[in-house]
């Protein structure tokens, strides 16, 4: 039943061929098997999930239910969720049980759907590989030497391994779509504020959005239906209708008008992902829809850019982990300094501290002006550059990273190369405009990835492309063998 | 040396908002520890804060009231640093956007003259929480209830040039934030806070002197204590050939010195940036205006109308006007006995004096305004004299009748107007003192003022203070005189 997509899986619950009993039961013991060696889970709470289950099957034979009630999903471990541990990937927070519902969580809780468990990510969702997890690395179930991407790399390799119908993720320079196209998922990061970041522990709040990752555009619909939505408490929140994604996935391309920014096809770009977008534009030109180049002049600014503004406020958001009120606190503190040193110290990994110290550098007194302001306006000029792109396309058409997954252990010791991973999925976390990634294809049994950046609020668009060239190929439909 | 003394005040008011400005936690003061801190106000992870609409409101209030150009576009900046009653390891602030900018309060000072102290900006911020350092053994307690209270945080110019203008200013503010209704100013409970920049210079020099800041002083009095224990200190320190270092200092009001916190170098760079989980905060003309229409009548405005419509003086006028709520009083009681000038001096009199004794505000008044002004209107119309109605006041003070009136009944304290009687009772005087009669009808005119009080006062007291004087007076001259 696990080769089954999300829709596929509601209408079988839906027509009580099958039950959310079995079906989470099914997924809990898949987990059993194969997580050992893949650690996608840090918690997986199989009473929790099971007596959903129970309470979706109720659900469904009384006529009650969403297209979600019953579906086993796993969240990101940094959505809070009551009760049951959120430890954002880090030693500070390995003790932590938020003692509220993080909103994206509680509207899957409302929708009916089952939680097996927490993912694993790298610590505070910093990272793209998912190896500065307190809790081990993850590893891509299409090759496990290989990282499954990050930071969302535990939901990634769970969705791709069949370890769950569903997950959540956040994307805060690519944090969904990167491990997307590591392990041929599909991967969607909505427009800025479209998606409610209460609860969601914040890494860089003016960057992070929670999306949906899954198999096809079609679950990523109907995931994204449950998820999107204002909320009056999240302030960043737009207060704006939602559309429904499923009723226009199945609209026409014809006429599409799709870019290719020149500077993402320039050096640096790995040959089988170019090669793998040549073939998808044929097929996008083959559904009506019409390709040109355009350009995004400031896009390689935009890694320096990330790089001021997320650990700037990562370093403000993680001050309130301090051993005082949560968290981890070091043994016998012998002053409060002691006590903050020593708890921060211990607490977190080197990543986390590696960031904390660059964006406490950035906004410094005598240096504010030259790192921070400065990012602030190559932000607003990289978002110009997408304003003038959508005159002339609907869409923008790219690689989701320069090369498909690379080896564990293989970057870790080199932060610069490790962040040039994230070169293509960046900008569009500092335009907040949102993005859908896709498999385009493979190179020695590893999957190639492709993202679809639209204007804001244009996830029913990005969706219904996304869907249309998933009618035509079958890249998302292989599974990794084993799984 | 003649040095010149150079002030400048930090005021923190705690808005008097139902809610906190980033939580719907409540803000009452003295609730059990933590009893009102929310999971925004613990800083728990994943939360975020919503700003609270009726902050930014009375903030602007403030605004208009000092005729200070109006931030229309708020930006709210984190200022980073940790203490553990800081629970987000940042304050939520207002740093290069605040919603007050420049204007100005006039200052009256005791001789009367008007200085104008500059405001060079207030903003909006969070109040974060308290340490409670007794009681735990070795360790530290910490109680967020205040954490997220709103502040307007009111930064004047260094316009003050004594200790004494500094607290005429700090007491300006303090009214007008009352009067606004936006801040309950009670500074024993910290909600009016004051932070006090004090440097020196030679007189007639331009540049200030090196300043240091003596934080949260809360009371009028310590305000004007640590300034001048300061200056002397800066003034000491520079005459034996020292310097002043920049830092903040606290104020030990036991002790009556100021001693050092810490030192320039060892503050904090607060590292401020502009918070992302809030936006900026875009206020509309129109709703200018509406704030405008709710702002009452003004400290110095009404001081002025005092003047104007009730010919009253300057002194009594600001006097009566310092406070909304005694001049609230005053006005129900001119309003109901007509009469303003007896009305002021029965307020800042009789009433004040019993306030003062009873340790009481004007609101928890035993004699209501409706109550005096009754009072006054009797004695007005004769019916009691002014020294009846202290006996009057006092009883309604005590309760021991609803209106001036049922007292005067009850008491028997009418007074008595009927001439026949009070001609009965002079003879009846005047026969009991016939050796004082022979002495005064020999004496010169000059010597006869005198005499004649005795005889008032023998008749006011054989009438136990009940005849009209007026008519004692008159009544008593026609009979001594004939």
């Amino acid at each position: 039943m696990h080769e089954k997509t999300l829709a596929e899986l509601s209408q079988a619950l839906q027509s009580k061929t099958l039950s959310s009993v079995e079906l989470t039961q099914h997924y809990l013991k898949r987990i059993e098997t194969f997580d050992g060696k893949l650690n996608s889970y840090i918690t997986v709470s199989p009473d929790l999930a099971l007596n959903q289950a129970k309470a979706a099957d109720e659900r469904i034979a009384a006529g009650t239910a969403t297209a979600l009630t019953g579906i086993p999903l796993a969240h990101k471990d940094l959505f809070c969720t009551q009760g049951l541990r959120t430890s954002c990937g880090s030693k500070m927070l390995d003790n932590f049980i938020a003692p509220y519902e993080s909103t994206v969580t509680q509207r899957f809780i409302d929708a009916g759907a089952v939680t097996l468990g927490k993912t694993n990510l790298d610590e505070f969702a910093m990272g793209s590989s998912t190896e500065s997890s307190f809790y081990g690395p993850t590893r891509n179930p299409w090759d496990t030497e290989r990282v499954p991407g990050g930071s969302s790399g535990g939901s990634a390799a769970a969705v791709a391994a069949r370890l769950c119908a569903a997950a959540t993720g956040t994307d805060t320079g690519g944090s969904i779509r990167q491990p997307a196209g590591f392990t041929a998922l599909t991967g969607l990061k909505p427009t800025y504020g479209r998606v409610s970041r209460w609860g969601m522990i914040a890494y860089a709040s003016s960057l992070d959005q929670g999306g949906p990752m899954a198999r096809t555009a079609e679950d990523c619909a109907l995931m994204l239906q449950a998820m999107a939505g204002f909320d009056d408490k999240d302030s960043t929140s737009v207060d704006q209708p939602v559309d429904n994604y499923s009723a226009s996935l199945n609209d026409s391309l014809t006429g599409l008008r799709i870019g290719l920014p020149k500077e993402y096809f320039a050096g640096g770009l790995d040959a089988a992902t170019a090669d793998a977008i040549d073939a998808a534009v044929k097929q996008f030109q083959a559904l009506g829809a019409e390709v040109k180049e355009i350009s995004l002049p400031n896009a390689e600014l935009a890694i320096p850019a990330y790089y001021v503004i997320a650990p700037a406020e990562a370093s403000s958001n993680l001050s309130r982990f301090d051993g005082v009120r949560f968290g981890y606190r070091c043994n016998d503190p012998a002053d409060l300094t002691d006590l903050y040193k020593r708890s921060r110290g211990e607490g977190f990994g080197p990543e986390v501290k590696r960031r904390i110290m660059v964006g406490a550098y950035a906004l410094s007194a005598g240096y504010y002006d030259a790192y921070y302001l400065q990012a602030q306006k190559i932000r607003r000029l990289i978002k110009n550059d997408f304003m003038a792109a959508y005159e002339q396309v609907d869409v923008i058409l790219c690689p989701t990273s320069p090369t498909p997954a690379f080896k564990i252990g293989e970057k870790i010791d080199d932060p610069v190369s490790l962040y040039l991973t994230d070169i293509y999925t960046i900008t569009a976390n500092l335009a907040g405009v949102p993005g859908i990634a896709l498999p385009a294809g493979f190179a020695n049994g590893l999957p190639l990835g492709m993202q679809l950046l639209g204007p804001y609020f244009s996830e029913a668009r990005l969706l219904n492309i996304a869907h249309q060239y998933q009618q035509v190929t079958d890249w998302h439909q292989r599974a990794p063998a084993g799984y | 040396m003649q040095w010149e003394i150079v002030i400048g005040l930090e005021i923190h008011a705690q808005l008097t908002t139902a809610s906190k400005i980033f939580s719907g936690s409540a803000t009452t003061f003295g609730a059990e520890p933590n009893t009102q801190a929310s999971l925004i106000d613990l800083g728990m992870p994943g939360t975020l804060p919503v700003l609270n609409a009726q902050a930014v409101r009375k903030a602007v209030k403030f605004g208009l009231a000092i005729d200070a150009e109006i931030g229309m576009t708020n930006v709210f900046a984190r200022k980073n640093y940790f203490y553990p009653d800081l629970p987000k390891g940042y304050q939520t602030s207002q740093m290069d956007h605040p919603v007050v900018g420049k204007g100005f309060l006039d200052i009256t000072l005791d001789d009367g003259t008007v200085k104008r102290v500059g405001v060079t900006r207030a903003h909006l911020e969070e109040d974060a929480g308290k340490s409670l350092h007794e009681d735990f053994q070795g360790m530290s307690g910490i109680d967020l209830n205040r954490a997220g209270t709103p502040l307007l945080e009111i930064v004047s110019e260094p316009d003050m040039r004594s200790a004494k203008e500094a607290v005429a200013y700090a007491k300006t503010v303090h009214s007008l934030v009352r009067y606004l209704g936006i801040c309950d100013g009670n500074m024993a409970e910290g909600s009016l806070r004051c932070d006090c920049n004090v440097s020196i210079r030679p007189k007639g020099q331009a540049e200030f002197g090196t300043r240091c800041e003596i934080k949260n002083v809360n009371s009028f009095r310590f305000i004007e204590k640590a300034i001048n224990t300061e200056v002397q200190r800066q003034i000491e320190l520079i005459e034996d050939g020292g310097k002043v270092v920049q830092e903040t200092r606290l104020y030990d009001p036991n002790k009556d010195e100021t001693r050092s916190m810490r030192s320039k170098e060892e503050a904090n760079d607060y590292r401020y940036f502009p918070c992302p989980d809030l936006l900026p905060v875009v206020l509309e003309p129109a709703f200018l205006e509406e704030v405008r229409a709710e702002l009452p009548e003004l400290p110095q405005q009404k001081r002025e109308r005092f003047v104007s419509q009730f010919g009253l003086s300057t002194y009594d006028a600001s006097v009566l006007s310092a406070q909304r709520e005694l001049a609230d009083y005053f006005e129900e009681v001119q309003r109901v006995c007509d009469d303003a000038k007896l009305a002021a001096n029965w307020v800042m009199g009789e009433l004040s004096s019993l306030l003062n004794k009873a340790d009481l505000d004007i609101e928890q008044s035993p004699v209501s305004a409706a109550q005096l002004g009754g009072m006054i209107q009797r004695i007005k119309d004769n019916t009691i004299s002014g020294k009846i109605a202290k006996m009057v006041f006092e009883a309604l003070a005590n309760g021991e009748g609803d209106s001036a009136d049922a007292v005067i009944e009850a008491k028997g304290l009418k007074q008595v107007t009927d001439s026949g009687a009070i001609e009965t009772m002079l003879d009846e005087v005047l026969a009991a003192n016939a050796e004082q009669v022979e002495q005064y009808r020999a004496a010169e005119e000059a010597k006869r003022g005198k005499m004649f009080g005795f005889f008032v006062g023998q008749a006011m007291k054989a009438s136990k203070g009940k005849a009209n004087p007026q008519q004692v007076n008159e009544l008593l001259r026609k009979k001594l005189d004939s």
